[in-house]
């Protein structure tokens, strides 16, 4: 009995568990359930992209974009797309989650042995990085689930109120 | 910023060579780049050329070209630049870390030895766009090696034992090593790269006995640190005092970029060193305002001093990111009936130029690829207050655009018309062979605040072919003379690869996708193909040994090509998925390291 409940219970987990996966990102489902000021989060509390059925794309996804293709793309590749020099990030981005993420962004990571010498730096104190951190994950989550094509969102929304005041605290100027 | 490390062997060698005196050594290495056999400095000789005297391989029988031998570098990174062949020696060097091997031409490639410096890893991610290097240079018995970490190290050309080594630059404040040095007379010169990481670059001179600094001049700042003084001119007509600084706001021009990453080539009747410098930092034109000198700069300074004779700044205020350090390539032509010395110059910003490079008068402006559309040209009118400026299409200035602004349809791309892979030039012909990227972006800048040893960047771009075209590169004839396309052979991709010119008639270039070809030098028709294992982005090069010809390409695909166009470019403006409309060049190279070297058979 015991026995029989317990596989049971294995199947209909590893049913949910294969769902889940082709839903999900490496933060769980990147749906978004809640919006604050304009940014979306997941039910997990994850930020998250948000893109209506005409493209309109939220302002965190096009700025993510703005940004990614400003410090990340030198390495990275246009849209995410990987290069000769470092990864594809739509690809990584299915398997790391939101806090490692942040963690390689900030402290870097190093992949050096006979065969390869992938470096990334640590752009902890790089403010021009840090204070659109949650942006750039969130245009890449979007660029990981395809939900948004390759190259410039057409359409966003609006900069919400809440995004210019986060930036100028951060960067300490007006942005 | 100099540190010296010196051995109780090396400072009685060095005293030894002393006594044999530093003009044996300036008069050898020019006498040594004449003899068509070897290929003693990066671009063939001081002038630039990339052409060789050597005709066994011509237009009639190149098409049986077959593979001689072939080396791994053991490295699968962007391989530019090529090997040196002193002798019965090969100098082969590869990207981080930055190996070197010396290879025995008579004993099938065997290795003679081999230098790994031991470098921080760490440096890699302050390489702007891989890791790679453009070459060793060689002179008075040493090979001297430019590292990624900023160090310049001088090895015994016949053990590879470090002589000394000179630290140029700290990448823990952006400054990395990826040119290839010159050896002129007693000095060695080498540049900075770290556009990108607001670094206020320069180019030094280092002893070629000691290792010790003998001058370094900035691209920017104060005179004292230009090396200018009250002779040095621009078309015609002396700077005068604070030329740069009075171009910069505040103190930007510190962290003001103008890199010297590109080749360097000398006139030795003249006495002058000519380089480019790059970009002012950051991309954002908005946060620099002023003509920001001397950025985008062709520079002619004196070798022995390094005092500056002339400049001349291609885009003041740069609003694209067209570094000014491509190849200045020296010939001496016949102009309006006149012999001249002349210096041409293909740019990042798509004008090749055509300059006096005694006086720095400029001849000749013109587009070498009839899609760039930033400018409508140089004004040519010695009377005008605009003389030398291009005048720029506001349609198409990131300036006008403004910060947050995305200013759309700009050809060419920030990777230039031609990026560093340099041109050929061959007497007999008196054409230049020019790679060429042929591809366009958008272009929105922004804000950006500066943290030490940190991108400085500050501008989003995405690229792609001009409108209504599929190849993203041509590889074309240029007379310097009049600032025309003579021929044009279109290429899927852009041309990353340096050119080689030859008496035999034939033209060799290297193409993203791997293959080596060859041209007519008169006619642009293909010749010959042969795929090799990467991308090439290396620069073609030609030696004779044992009476037989050979040529030879390093393969590996990587650099700012290998990041843009790995996965294929998309236009923005075919509107929303729109994907892959454009080859991607991951379809068809992969990673590699490679020379490959042919012969008839």
């Amino acid at each position: 009995m015991r026995t029989r409940d317990g596989a049971i219970a294995f199947i209909v987990v590893a049913a949910l568990l294969s769902i889940a996966s082709a839903l999900a990102d490496g933060s769980g489902d990147p749906t978004a359930v809640k919006s604050e000021d304009g940014k979306y989060f997941d039910k997990q509390g994850n930020s998250t992209y948000k893109v209506q059925s005409d493209g309109t794309v939220d302002w965190y996804t096009y700025s993510g974009f703005v940004r990614y293709h400003s410090e990340c793309h030198v390495c990275h590749g246009p849209d995410g797309m990987g290069s000769s020099y470092a990864p594809a990030l739509i690809d990584s981005l299915k398997t790391i989650n939101y806090g490692d993420f942040l963690g390689v962004v900030a402290g870097g990571r190093k992949n050096v042995n006979t065969a390869n010498e992938n470096v990334m730096p640590a752009f902890g104190t790089n403010k021009n990085v840090m204070c659109v951190v949650d942006d750039i994950y969130v245009y890449l989550r979007a660029r990981a689930n395809d939900a948004v094509p390759r190259g410039r969102p057409t359409k966003h929304e609006e900069k919400p109120e809440a995004a210019a005041k986060w930036q100028d605290s951060c960067f300490g100027q007006k942005s | 910023m100099r540190c010296i490390s010196l051995t109780m062997g090396t400072v009685i060698s060095a005293a030894a060579l002393l006594a044999a005196g530093p003009l044996y050594a300036q008069s050898d290495l020019g006498k040594m780049a004449q003899n068509a056999n070897d290929w003693v400095m990066p671009a063939k000789d001081y002038a630039n050329t990339r052409y060789s005297t050597l005709n066994q391989i011509n237009t009639g029988n190149v098409g049986k070209l077959q593979v001689a031998w072939t080396f791994s570098t053991g490295v699968l990174r962007g391989h530019e630049g090529g090997p040196l062949v002193i002798g019965d020696v090969m100098y082969v060097h590869a990207p981080f870390p930055n190996t070197v091997y010396a290879l025995d031409l008579n004993n099938d490639g065997k290795i003679l030895w081999k230098y790994e410096p031991k470098q921080d890893p760490s440096v890699i991610p302050v390489m702007c766009c891989d890791t790679v290097n453009r070459g060793v240079a060689y002179g008075d018995g040493k090979i001297f090696l430019h590292q990624a970490d900023d160090k310049l190290v001088a090895l015994d050309a016949k053990t590879g034992k470090p002589v000394w080594s000179a630290t140029n630059g700290d990448p823990k404040k952006g400054q990395t090593g990826t040119s290839a040095p010159l050896v002129v007379k007693d000095k060695v010169l080498v540049g900075t790269s770290g556009g990108e990481f607001g670094v206020q670059c320069s180019l030094a001179a280092y002893d070629i006995n000691s290792g010790k600094l003998v001058w370094r001049g900035y691209s920017e700042g104060p005179d004292d640190q230009l090396l200018v003084d009250d002779k040095t001119t621009a078309l015609g007509k002396p700077i005068g005092k604070d030329s740069s600084l009075k171009t910069w706001e505040g103190d930007q021009w510190k962290i003001g970029g103008g890199c010297t990453w590109g080749w360097i080539s000398y006139d030795p009747q003249l006495n002058l060193v000519y380089y480019g410098s790059g970009n002012p930092s950051t991309w954002n034109p908005v946060q620099r305002p002023g003509d920001n000198k001397w950025s985008m700069t062709i520079w002619a300074r004196n070798a022995d001093t390094g005092v500056a004779k002339w400049v001349y700044q291609m885009t003041p205020h740069d609003e694209w990111d067209y570094d000014g350090v491509n190849e200045m390539i020296l010939s001496d032509q016949q102009i309006g009936g006149a012999t001249r010395k002349l210096l041409t110059h293909f740019d990042r910003n798509g004008l090749g130029y055509t300059l006096d490079r005694e006086t720095g008068e400029l001849l000749v402006a013109e587009k070498f690829d009839p899609k760039v559309n930033w400018t409508t040209g140089v004004d040519m009118n010695k009377n005008s207050a605009n003389y030398g400026r291009p005048a720029v299409v506001s349609k198409y200035s990131t300036q006008a655009g403004g910060a947050d602004h995305n200013t759309t349809g700009i050809c060419p791309a920030a990777l230039g018309t031609k990026d560093e892979q340099p041109a050929a030039y061959s007497p007999e012909t008196q054409l230049f062979y020019v790679p060429t990227n042929h591809v366009c972006m958008d272009y929105e800048p922004f804000k950006v605040s500066y943290t030490a040893g940190q991108p400085y960047v500050g501008a989003t771009l995405s690229m792609f072919p001009p409108a209504g075209e599929t190849n993203m590169g041509n590889f074309i004839a240029w007379d310097g003379k009049t600032g025309k396309i003579v021929w044009s052979d279109p290429e899927l991709f852009s041309v990353w690869s340096g050119a080689l010119a030859t008496a035999g008639g034939v033209v060799f270039y290297g193409t993203l996708e791997g293959y080596l070809k060859a041209v007519d030098a008169k006619t642009g028709k293909e010749l010959y193909k042969f795929k090799t294992p990467s991308g090439i982005i290396g620069n073609v090069m030609t030696y004779q040994h044992g009476g037989k010809q050979y040529v030879a390409v390093l393969s590996g695909v990587g650099g700012w090509a290998g990041i843009g166009l790995a996965a294929g470019l998309t236009d923005p403006h075919d509107g929303l998925g729109a994907v892959g409309g454009y080859a991607a060049l991951s379809n068809y190279t992969a990673l590699g390291g490679q020379l490959t070297v042919f012969a008839l058979p």
